[in-house]
């Protein structure tokens, strides 16, 4: 039998009506970037540029009959995904669009569960649109906007040139305070740069968390510490991820500590666990524990492990109950060897896995 | 011994098959392939992406990304069905006295032969279509269920409703069950030849380790076979239930490859299996005995179909090297 080719990256791009999708795709596709893209779409609405390989698929959410409620696909991406594949060549990489209201797990789903899909394809990020004006308003309405950013891999903070700063900084915070480890771009008019978003390889597990080498700490990579900047999350207890702001972005605003940030209507938190070396006799299953019984609240989980006696950094990330992890590659000299983990979701009892995680510890 | 003519074709085959005695291969590209007094190309489709043989014989109708809907004849002549539309086109189907009918999205188009079209409106996307061995009767399946309704009227079709996802949809030849394959890797089946008022039964037939994306009914009936496990899996329907209570056969089991395609021989009791290395085995269903027919090749074998006689067997696969065996000793 002939080798496998290599497979084809998709990007899933969610973001709510007017977050300025279509103004992104349509960059993606008419910019010289030297890739063809295929791009899977609800309705050809206003993208379309000939000889683009567009299909529209009707949004087809498919329950797995095995008792799990939230081991959902996307059928239609399936069967689609499927078509393209037959013919290679034609394309390199796969950008799939969701619809505003979409919630996105069953989309990243589909490139886990579904063998086929799977043996062809592997999902590269999932890319949130967030309109920086009307946030506020989507956050009131609606729960999936909060899942797509809670989701998201990359968040293009966009249409900033419609607020001013401080209505930006608090967006921004009420972004960060649902999901602390994605990356966010402040743009407007789509204008991201493109390598910002595709070909990031956030599932990829000898890739994910690499680009983030302050994972947890602060998503600015050229962010450095200074001697009296305190970053030690467990000093501020168990709540601290919760309705809780730590804007880095601007030189170090620490006074935000002490004036919480006014966010309503959000419904996701994160907890973020930090632990020394762990045992992985009582880590797995603890993990996989976790994840089947609290799998349907659990949006995203993302963590560097550090094994006891282990030279090498253990990725791990999940979706619901799907859980993947393996090393990466060894812990540099310079590096701490501490095992990293956040869980972003509804229902979190933080107590509860900040306590059961400390167990874990060799 | 069984000889191999080799066809060597660029991309994926997704269907062979015999029109009168002519093979036919339907590549993924939308190009057709025909050997007849040489070898014919037609270019029926951008992309194609669902065959089916009409129960004549002599005509392929085929679906494409290009929202075409074609017919080939055995000698080549092709009538556009339907033209050029922005969706692609799912699944396509055959029925007897001339009938077709193929889906987009959740619409089905049913067409007789006096050109005469019934539109089907479902909830959900339509992923295959079968008409009943009578053509009276057409099924669609989709998630959490089958469409049983009827080509003629304006009656709303009946909901056959089993949870999940169904993709491909057959009536057995003597049309008293219908059997779907799903998402999860699984068989569903109904039997509809119950006493009217009484409930359709339920045939769950589970147990595969992959997804059954090829199946063929024996030349009475009596076996439905299928892909999706290391053997073909032969489920029993000569009795009154068909296979409930009992166990399937399992032909041709090899322990290091899966079964990728089925063909059931039209005169004897015997099966074509394909393998996902590229191997064709002929088995026979009375006794499991084997006949290697063709040896391993660049790829999955994707489609297989007899002529009418039984003597020829044309094969596609993954990679595009496809074939006639002649079985004639």
């Amino acid at each position: 039998m002939s080798e496998a080719p290599a497979p084809v990256p998709v990007t899933v791009l969610t973001g709510y009506l007017g977050a300025g999708k279509t103004t992104l795709l349509n960059r993606i596709l008419s910019e010289a970037h030297g890739k063809r893209y295929a791009v899977i779409v609800n309705e050809f609405g206003e993208i379309g540029i000939d000889n683009d390989l567009i299909v529209e698929s009707d949004e087809e959410i498919y329950e797995m009959n095995n008792g799990c409620v939230c081991c959902t696909v996307r059928g239609d991406l399936v069967r689609v995904v499927e078509g393209l594949m037959r013919r290679p060549g034609r394309f390199d990489a796969i950008v799939v669009e969701t619809t505003g209201l979409a919630d996105p797990a069953p989309v990243a789903q589909t490139f886990f569960m579904d063998e086929d899909v799977r043996a062809k394809t592997k999902l590269d990020a999932v890319v949130a649109l967030v309109d920086a004006r009307h946030l506020p308003q989507r956050l009131k309405d609606s729960r999936e906007a909060e899942d797509q950013i809670a989701f998201a891999d990359v968040i293009v903070l966009n249409k900033t040139d419609l607020v001013n700063e401080d209505e930006l900084a608090q967006v921004e915070a009420t972004v960060r305070a649902i999901n602390p480890s994605a990356r966010i771009h402040r743009t407007s008019r789509a204008a991201v740069p493109l390598d910002a978003v595709l070909d990031r390889g956030a599932f990829d597990l000898s890739r994910a968390l690499e680009n983030d080498p302050h994972f947890l700490d602060h998503d600015d990579p050229d962010h450095v510490c200074g001697p009296n900047c305190d970053h030690d999350h467990d000093h501020h207890g168990h709540d601290h991820h919760h309705h809780h702001d730590h804007d880095h972005h601007h030189g170090h605003d620490h006074h935000h500590h002490d004036a919480p940030a006014a966010i309503h209507d959000v419904t996701v938190k994160s907890v973020s666990l930090r632990g020394g070396p762990m045992d992985p006799k009582k880590f797995f299953p603890w993990v996989n524990k976790i994840t089947q019984i609290d799998g349907p609240n659990i949006l995203r989980l993302k963590g560097i492990i550090a094994f006891e006696g282990d030279a090498d950094r253990y990725v791990i990330q999940g979706v619901h109950m799907i859980v993947e992890g393996d090393h990466q590659r060894a812990w540099r000299d310079d590096e701490k060897r501490e095992s990293r983990l956040v869980f972003i979701g509804r229902d979190l009892d933080a107590e509860k896995l900040e306590r059961t995680f400390k167990a874990c510890e060799a | 011994m069984p000889t191999v003519a080799p066809l060597d074709l660029d991309g994926h085959c997704l269907a062979a098959a015999f029109l009168g005695d002519v093979p036919v291969f339907g590549l993924a590209s939308g190009e057709v392939v025909r050997l007849d007094h040489g070898t014919q190309r037609h270019d029926l489709h951008d992309g194609l992406l669902c065959t089916a043989k009409s129960p004549d014989g002599n005509s392929l109708l085929t679906g494409g990304e290009d929202g075409k809907v074609q017919r080939l004849a055995g000698d080549g002549t092709i009538t556009e069905v339907r033209g050029q539309h922005r969706r692609w086109v799912n699944a396509v189907a055959c029925g007897p006295q001339g009938a077709v009918a193929w889906a987009e999205g959740r619409t089905a188009q049913v067409m007789t032969a006096d050109g005469k079209i019934r539109e089907f409106a479902e909830q959900r996307t339509i992923e295959g279509i079968a008409f009943a061995p009578k053509g009276l009767r057409v099924a669609f399946a989709r998630y959490n269920g089958v469409s049983l309704g009827f080509v003629a009227g304006t009656a709303a079709p009946l909901d056959l409703e089993w949870k999940g996802a169904h993709q491909a949809v057959t009536f057995s030849p003597d049309g008293r069950f219908i059997v779907t394959t799903m998402q999860e890797n699984a068989l569903h089946g109904w039997k509809i030849d119950t006493k009217p008022k009484e409930e359709f039964k339920h045939m769950r037939m589970t147990g595969y380790p992959a997804k059954i994306r090829s199946f063929s009914w024996s030349r009475k009936g009596n076996w439905l076979v299928t892909s999706g496990a290391p053997s073909a899996i032969a489920w029993p329907f000569q009795g009154k239930d068909g296979p409930m209570g009992k166990a399937p056969k399992e032909l041709g089991l090899r322990g290091d490859t899966m079964v990728t395609s089925v063909a059931c021989h039209p005169v004897e009791d015997m099966v074509a299996i394909g393998y996902a290395d590229g191997m064709v085995l002929a088995v026979r269903l009375e006794d499991s005995k084997e006949a290697l027919l063709r040896r391993p090749g660049k790829g999955a074998i994707t489609a297989m179909d007899w002529n009418a006689a039984g003597r020829m067997l044309a094969f596609g696969s993954e990679h595009g090297d496809c074939g006639v065996i002649d079985i004639a000793v």
